[in-house]
């Protein structure tokens, strides 16, 4: 029976939001962690991830619908075996737990293919299919338990592509062996039983169409710099003497996070996000980090990071990373950033260009910092040096603005007693 | 006059409404049948149950009559049409009383009256003129109306019941007396079915049917295989044949029927008018809602929802085929859509007919004809009973397994048979069409041996040249 999928309150605070987009369409099947649909609000666009699974069978809430209240129904699926969870609409409020469930154990409902899991489909299915080159894993069956059936298949061959018409008869040769028709199963270059096969969940989903839609969308350009640290790195063993009484341990990436605050507070045309309605210019650096954690990565969010000092912006990214490791992180502690940093110093990463985290307009990378030769009045020397790179969407942030963006960064990281002001 | 109030009330208990009904407390409704005769409808009462339960007396009387054939010596062989008839009726009545124990069991309100629809708020109101007197107004949510359908009769040319002389099947099923000779006017599956058990228990049967053909809804080849079945009983077919009067004398009928341009004059002690049936559509309040008919027949969705608001509609009343099974499927449809489950659509091509005559007759889906019709490029397997063992065993070497796959998908497109018990046979094919299997799953299928089944195995073998026992 049917199951109701709310407006989710991506805040404590949150009350309404816009339904930005839809990612499903009536008829798909839901697997839990499939992105469902996108929220905005004053802060954030965010995903919403599906936790039960079903066919979807109503939307309910149109795209692009301002001020859809928190708790609101904005779509049904059809839920095997939680028949009266979600009372539906129409049912009569049965009192008592109707007596016949369809007996569907959840892992009957399988779909894809890329997991190289077992499709449900019926024998006429796979083999009209088959001969039609239509690959099972692109269609949804409505059979019992999602089961593919003949007029599944038969629907996604009205729908697919029409094979190109043979393009002239005067060409007499035999069109041989099409290369691959678009439709047709990817055939891969390994040997069955040469690899693994690691099931896509939903953060891998997230930031492969996330990062894939980036980096295809969005002009980028990097900007690097090389920026000496010898006194920073001294600013943080004073700091860290000082603060060891009061068990503030405070790391250079907390450094960079303030720097990078008091940066855009500075050039203020770099913490912007490009939108069709025009430039947002952020008010607050809100400053997301990113934190590599089983499976993926993601990026909470240290919120007016220019207002705080470098203890609290320390605690916080602590509290933050250790979080994110749990995936305990809210969707208030990971959204709404206004500028990324990306740090793989620690790994002894000399230099690389992080993709846009949309819709930031700037992403930060952060390489390691190691003693190397420069040149100071004409002659050697040795300091310690961190290059970093800007990754700048063009349509917000033009050269000039980024290069002004990383000057100020530098005077802050190079004479870093600005970060204590 | 008690008021009530329901979510869904269903109005007629045959295979349509109480099996709708039992589905609707399942899901958590309540529910109410309103029915005016007995539960179970036609089907329990005057069509499927007590037709079986004569037909089995028929068969019983024709193996005594061939006991010879199997080493037996049975002298004296002879029947009481009466007793025959209690037994039928003893059978009917045990399961209708089934039927309300399952009412009981289920907690559905039973009420025996007349229905008549007014316009309501959710779906219309039904006021029922009670049995034991007096009206009650039921308000529900949700009206079904399963009222099913009843013979047709064609006064141009005399096709009406008499109650004496011409029968439908109601009379028929309680036969006062055995007629010497008979005529059967209509060779679907319920004349065929009278003509099957009275020629067995010795009356000069004669039928006559419009269309080219005897069972005119079978594959042509099932349909003439059946037809020189009966005529060696010795039942006379008149096939493209129109009764032009049927007229009563004083110990019978008398009937002018023409055909080729000929005509000729039938005289029977008995009549059975099997020329269709139409819905119950009558005094129902229908036309006063506004509720679309098409003829006698209410038009519904996929789901059985009518064009009112709340009102649904299952079984004969909505049109062929008109079979319990088809109405079952048709109420628990209904039910679950209302209940916002999403059941599927019923699929007319996998729903199997079957004629209990002998030999008996049964099909699912399209025949080779239609098929070819539809376009499809066919392969046709077929299978004698002759070849076998379990049929030649039984002293039954009669009858004809038929498959028809499309030859580019290999989907069984239809099943055809004749012969004995091929009713209990052609499930199979049901759920093979039903799982959408191909030729491949068929063959691959170990059927038991001995047994008549093996005969739908070998038909499909013999679609793809690869048939064992011929």
């Amino acid at each position: 029976m049917a199951i109701d999928i709310l407006m989710p309150a991506l805040s404590p605070t949150m009350e309404e939001g816009v339904l930005a987009k839809w990612h499903v369409k009536v008829g798909d099947v839901l697997k839990s962690g499939d992105v469902i649909c996108e929220i905005e609000t004053d802060k954030a666009t965010m995903e919403v991830e599906a936790v039960d699974e079903g066919k979807v069978l109503e939307i309910l809430v149109a795209e692009g619908t301002q001020g859809v209240k928190v708790n609101a129904v904005i779509a049904r699926i059809e839920g095997e075996g939680a028949v009266s969870s979600a009372a539906p609409a129409q049912a009569p409020a049965p009192s008592v737990a109707p007596a016949s469930v369809p007996p569907a154990s959840k892992a009957e409902i399988v779909t894809e293919t890329s997991k190289g899991e077992r499709i449900m489909a019926s024998p006429l299915a796979k083999r009209i299919a088959q001969t039609a080159g239509i690959d099972l894993a692109g269609v949804s069956g409505s059979g019992p338990h999602g089961r593919i059936v003949k007029v599944d298949v038969e629907a996604a061959m009205a729908g697919a592509p029409k094979p190109a018409p043979s393009v002239s008869k005067v060409a007499q040769a035999p069109i041989a062996a099409p290369v691959a028709t678009p439709s047709a199963p990817t055939a891969l270059p390994y040997a069955a039983g040469t690899y693994d096969i690691v099931p896509l969940d939903g953060m891998r989903r997230t930031v492969a169409r996330r990062m894939t839609e980036s980096f295809r969308d969005v002009p980028h350009f990097p900007l690097t710099i090389d920026l000496e640290i010898d006194q920073l790195l001294e600013l943080r063993k004073q700091l860290n003497v000082v603060g060891a009484a009061q068990d503030a341990k405070v790391s250079v990436n907390d450094l960079v996070i303030k720097a990078a605050a008091l940066a855009c507070k500075r050039v203020p045309g770099a913490n912007a996000s490009y939108t069709p309605d025009g430039l947002l210019i952020h008010h607050h650096a809100d400053i997301a980090v990113a934190v590599a954690i089983e499976g993926g990565l993601i990026t909470p969010v240290i919120r007016k990071a220019e207002t705080k000092g470098l203890a609290a912006i320390s605690g916080e990214m602590k509290v933050l990373a250790e979080k994110a490791r749990t995936r305990k992180l809210m969707p208030e502690d990971y959204t709404g950033g206004t500028f990324s940093i990306s740090n793989l110093g620690m790994m002894g990463i000399k230099s690389f260009m992080s993709i846009i985290n949309e819709p930031q307009g700037c992403i930060l990378s952060v390489g390691a910092g190691e003693p190397r030769a420069v040149v100071k009045n004409g002659a050697l020397a040795i300091a310690t040096v961190m290059s970093v790179t800007l990754t700048c969407d063009h349509r917000v942030v033009d050269g000039a603005i980024g290069a002004a963006w990383l000057g100020a960064f530098k005077a802050l990281i190079e004479e870093p007693i600005g970060l204590m002001l | 006059m008690a008021s009530d109030t329901f979510d869904i009330v269903i109005i007629g208990s045959g295979p349509g409404g109480y099996v709708a009904a039992i589905r609707a407390t399942q899901l958590g409704f309540k529910t109410a049948i309103i029915e005016r005769e007995s539960l179970g409808g036609i089907c329990l009462n005057w069509g499927c149950i007590p037709t079986k339960a004569l037909l089995r007396s028929a068969d019983v009387y024709d193996n005594i009559k061939h006991a010879e054939a199997y080493g037996l010596s049975v002298t004296g062989a002879s029947f009481d049409l009466s007793k025959i008839v209690d037994r039928s009726r003893k059978v009917a009545k045990q399961l209708s009383g089934g039927v309300t124990y399952l009412m009981k069991k289920n907690k559905i309100e039973v009420i025996a009256g007349n229905a008549r629809l007014t316009p309501g708020t959710d779906a219309p109101s039904v006021e029922v003129d009670l049995n034991a007197g007096g009206t009650r107004t039921i308000a529900a949510k949700h009206v079904i109306l399963a009222t099913g359908a009843r013979a047709r009769t064609i006064p141009a040319a005399g096709l009406v019941p008499d109650g004496k002389f011409i029968w439908t099947y109601r009379e028929a099923l309680v036969p006062d007396t055995m007629p010497k000779r008979l005529l059967v006017i209509g060779s679907g599956a319920i004349g065929i079915e009278f003509a099957s058990f009275f020629c067995s228990l010795g009356s000069q049967v004669t039928v006559v049917e419009a269309l080219d053909r005897i069972l005119p809804v079978e594959d042509v080849e099932i349909s003439s295989f059946a037809a020189k079945a009966f005529q060696k009983r010795g039942i006379n077919l008149i096939t493209s044949a129109n009764v032009k009067s049927l007229q009563t004398t004083a110990g019978g009928i008398t009937a002018t029927i023409e055909s080729g341009g000929k005509t000729q004059t039938i005289e029977a002690d008995r009549a059975i008018l099997a020329v269709g049936i139409v819905g119950n559509v009558e005094n129902l309040g229908l036309e006063a809602l506004g509720v679309t008919m098409d003829r006698t027949h209410v038009v519904t969705d996929a789901n059985g929802s009518t064009n009112v608001k709340g009102l649904y509609a299952i079984g004969d009343l909505t049109g062929a085929p008109w079979l319990a099974h088809k109405a079952s499927h048709e109420g628990v449809c209904c039910v679950e859509a209302i209940a916002g489950l999403h059941p599927h659509a019923l699929n007319v091509a996998r729903i199997p007919g079957c004629t209990y005559s002998n030999p008996q007759v049964a099909s699912i889906g399209l025949t080779e004809d239609k098929a070819k019709a539809a376009g499809f490029e066919v392969r046709v397997g077929k299978f004698p009973f002759s070849g076998n063992g379990k049929a030649i065993a039984l002293g039954e070497p009669e009858g004809l397994v038929k498959t028809i796959f499309d030859a580019k998908t290999g989907e069984l497109l239809g099943a055809h048979m004749v012969g004995t018990e091929v009713t209990e046979l052609i499930q199979g094919y049901g759920i093979a069409m039903t799982l959408e299997t191909t030729e491949v799953q068929l063959m691959e299928t170990i059927f038991p041996h001995p047994t008549l089944s093996e005969m739908m195995h070998e038909a499909v073998l013999d679609a793809y040249n690869r048939v064992v026992h011929i």
